[in-house]
């Protein structure tokens, strides 16, 4: 057997390289900073492998295009950014109303707005769950390093063909431009999963049929399936409805096929959580200052522990349950202004104190300002400690993404 | 129907004409459509699937994809590959779709407001790009589905819901700007002069590359009540009848007599490589270097 080759990668290029493994043969996009490359290396791949690569007039259409595209048969994705994930909303909606496989990836960066764009954000995780309207699914990663962007990538394409839905992978810029090691699985060494395709004869076939299941077996266009697919409610057929009982199930169902389900979508990190007392929920990129801190207060005797979720979306309520029951203070470390802390609140239900520590001036979270939050209780320092503490710091998250 | 004359003849001469059979494309049950009495979407509908029908196409090779509106509704009640989208999105997802499987002919159905105003950019980039779309602009000059807004192409002077003291907005030609934007096959049609619209789709739908087709309709519940026109009849016929010269009439008119009226007909024809088959060519020449 071939070894794996191990190769020093940007985690955009981890992601596309995550998605061709997931089988993805369609990308349609629309450039923008940070998350450019993903798009830059599918238009070079894809051609060569028969895929379709397509530059579309803007994210609108970029959504649009890949969620036509899966319904002719290919998995498909697209790459953005903020301001791009915000114009791909209603077609978001559209995706989860229609029951359609796609993966989007948003590279988070600084906003509202153009805000800050080469500067790096975790703003966009509630935006992920509600930025579009109406109740729908949502299925969102969230990985922390550039391997791990790879196998989440590969990852969010096996959940969008299992409960045909829309899958996003969030991840901040710094692990969107930063290079890392990634061992590239051979074929088939990770499961790729496609799509349920239907059996019966074409006549009897029922885009949105429940009898066996809340998610019915996806059909190409092509394929002698002639179906209806609409982003209004409808019923099993595919066709619009307005019988309430009928929009009432429809809507229960798209939102339930994810809940009931979110045992398996979910995946988390716990680290040093045994015996913790304080526990550090950190996701993506500020996870790895926290998990640096961890190692840190422990050195001090300080009985710190990390739980890391890879899947932000559903939110992972059991884990946060368990971890509010046994610590007596969750940390919350989060690039932006206080989103997921909400969150954890909402589940900790006051078995526990919960404390966020915010920063969007672009600088990540430094493992200083967890230490010192919660050996210091004190103030948020608002810049770096000092520079010293700053570069240690720095060259201490080096060693720690190689080490783990 | 037939005169004495004719029906003096001995039977055995006389030419059967056949009925066109409609009931293959019309999916069961779910008729009768949404559209308002007098409304001309019903008969674009005939000359469109009568076109379908001319051409050979299997009906799994035919994918239909619409935006949101009236005539978007089109999807729902025919036997093809149907995708009812978004509002002015419809040819994006037709993109989409028609790149991930080029054998699939794909035909887009919107309305002035869904491809000419919120889907505007899309129009103009699936022109340039000249990938293989049939795009039927079903052009009442309103937003019916709304009760009766401005859209893009309608008439300056005209009444609209948002437009009540008359319209002061300048209209899109929606054939000067394909045309403009790199579609290679421009034409327009009415839904009075079916028969001819029969033809235009047919070649729009036969031409390999973007095909627009400006299909001037009626809208007698809101266009046709609020600039007071008698009857959906009277309005067809102003609007259709005397509003439009085919290209061939136009030649020996005026530009006086030509004020006011759209052309009908083939307006623009041109040869460029398709965008799916100019991707397939890349994809060839990438795998031959391998």
């Amino acid at each position: 057997m071939a070894t794996n080759k191990k190769r020093f990668m940007q985690g955009n290029e981890a992601c596309a390289e995550g998605a061709f493994y997931a089988g993805c043969t369609f990308f349609a996009g629309y450039p923008i900073t940070p998350s450019t490359e993903v798009m830059e290396i599918s238009s070079s791949r894809l051609p060569k492998t028969g895929g379709v690569f397509i530059q579309m007039e803007d994210e609108i259409a970029s959504i649009c295009a890949i969620t036509g595209a899966s319904l002719g048969g290919r998995k498909s994705m697209t790459a953005t950014s903020g301001p791009g994930f915000s114009l791909m909303q209603e077609g978001l909606g559209f995706a989860c109303m229609a029951e359609v496989p796609i993966v989007i990836i948003n590279v988070m960066r600084s906003g509202p707005s153009t805000g800050f764009p080469t500067g790096p954000s975790q703003s966009d995780v509630m935006q992920a769950k509600w930025g579009t309207h109406g109740d729908h699914p949502a299925i969102v990663l969230i990985p922390a390093s550039v391997e791990e962007i790879f196998y989440e990538t590969i990852r969010a394409f096996n959940l969008a063909e299992i409960y045909r839905t829309p899958v996003i992978v969030l991840y901040d810029e710094i692990i969107g431009h930063m290079r890392e090691a990634v061992t590239i699985p051979q074929p088939g060494e990770v499961e790729v999963v496609n799509r349920v395709k239907p059996t019966c004869a074409p006549s009897e076939y029922k885009p949105y049929d429940t009898t066996l299941g809340d998610i019915a077996p996806l059909a190409a266009y092509g394929e002698g399936y002639r179906f209806h697919v609409t982003g209004l409610y409808h019923g099993a057929d595919g066709f619009p409805t307005n019988n309430t009982k009928l929009i009432e199930e429809a809507g229960q169902r798209l939102v339930r096929k994810v809940e009931d389900n979110k045992e398996r979508i979910w995946k988390n990190e716990e680290y040093f959580l045994d015996d913790a007392e304080i526990g550090i929920f950190a996701y993506g990129v500020s996870a790895r200052s926290a998990k640096f801190a961890v190692r840190e207060l422990r050195k001090k005797g300080i009985k710190a522990g990390l739980l890391r979720p890879l899947t932000i979306w559903p939110f992972p309520d059991s884990a946060v349950d368990a971890l509010a029951e046994r610590v007596k203070t969750i940390i919350v470390p989060e690039m932006n202004l206080g989103q997921i802390v909400h969150e954890v609140e909402r589940v900790a239900r006051g078995r526990c104190e919960v404390k966020g520590i915010f920063r969007v001036d672009t600088e990540p979270i430094k493992p200083a300002q967890i230490i010192e939050k919660i050996l210091g209780n004190g103030p948020m320092p608002s810049a770096p400690v000092s520079p010293t503490d700053s570069n240690m710091s720095e060259m201490l998250i080096e060693r720690d993404m190689l080490d783990g | 129907m037939s005169t004495p004359a004719e029906e003096a003849k001995p039977l055995a001469k006389k030419k059967k004409k056949v009925p066109f059979d409609y009931s293959p494309y019309i999916r069961g049950g779910k008729l009768p459509h949404i559209w308002c009495p007098g409304c001309g979407h019903g008969i674009v509908l005939k000359s469109l699937l009568r076109a379908v029908h001319a051409s050979g196409t299997s009906q799994n090779d035919v994918a239909m994809v619409s935006g949101i509106g009236c005539s978007s509704r089109t999807p729902g009640y025919v036997d093809f590959n149907t995708l009812h989208t978004l509002h002015g999105r419809a040819i994006t997802y037709a993109t989409g779709l028609k790149m991930a499987n080029p054998k699939l002919k794909v035909l887009v159905i919107t309305g002035d407001g869904d491809a000419l105003a919120i889907g505007g950019n899309h129009f103009i980039h699936a022109c340039r790009r000249n990938l293989d779309l049939t795009i039927l602009v079903y052009n009442n000059f309103t937003y019916g589905m709304t009760s009766g807004q401005t859209s893009p192409t309608t008439t300056q002077g005209k009444i609209s819901t948002t437009g009540r003291h008359g319209n002061i907005d300048p209209p899109f030609d929606t054939c000067t700007l394909a045309k403009a934007a790199g579609a290679t096959y421009v034409a327009r049609g009415t839904a009075y002069h079916f028969q001819e619209l029969e033809k235009i789709i047919f070649d729009a739908f036969m031409h390999k590359g973007t095909s627009v087709v400006d299909i001037i309709d009626a809208c007698p519940t809101y266009y046709g009540k609020y600039n007071k026109y008698a009857s959906a009849t009277d309005m067809m016929e102003q609007l259709e009848k005397d509003g439009t010269v085919s290209v061939k009439q136009a030649e020996k008119l005026t530009p006086e007599e030509l004020e006011g009226k759209l052309l009908r007909g083939v307006l623009h024809r041109s040869e460029r490589p398709e965008y799916s088959e100019e991707y397939g060519k890349l994809v060839t020449s990438l795998q031959s270097k391998k």
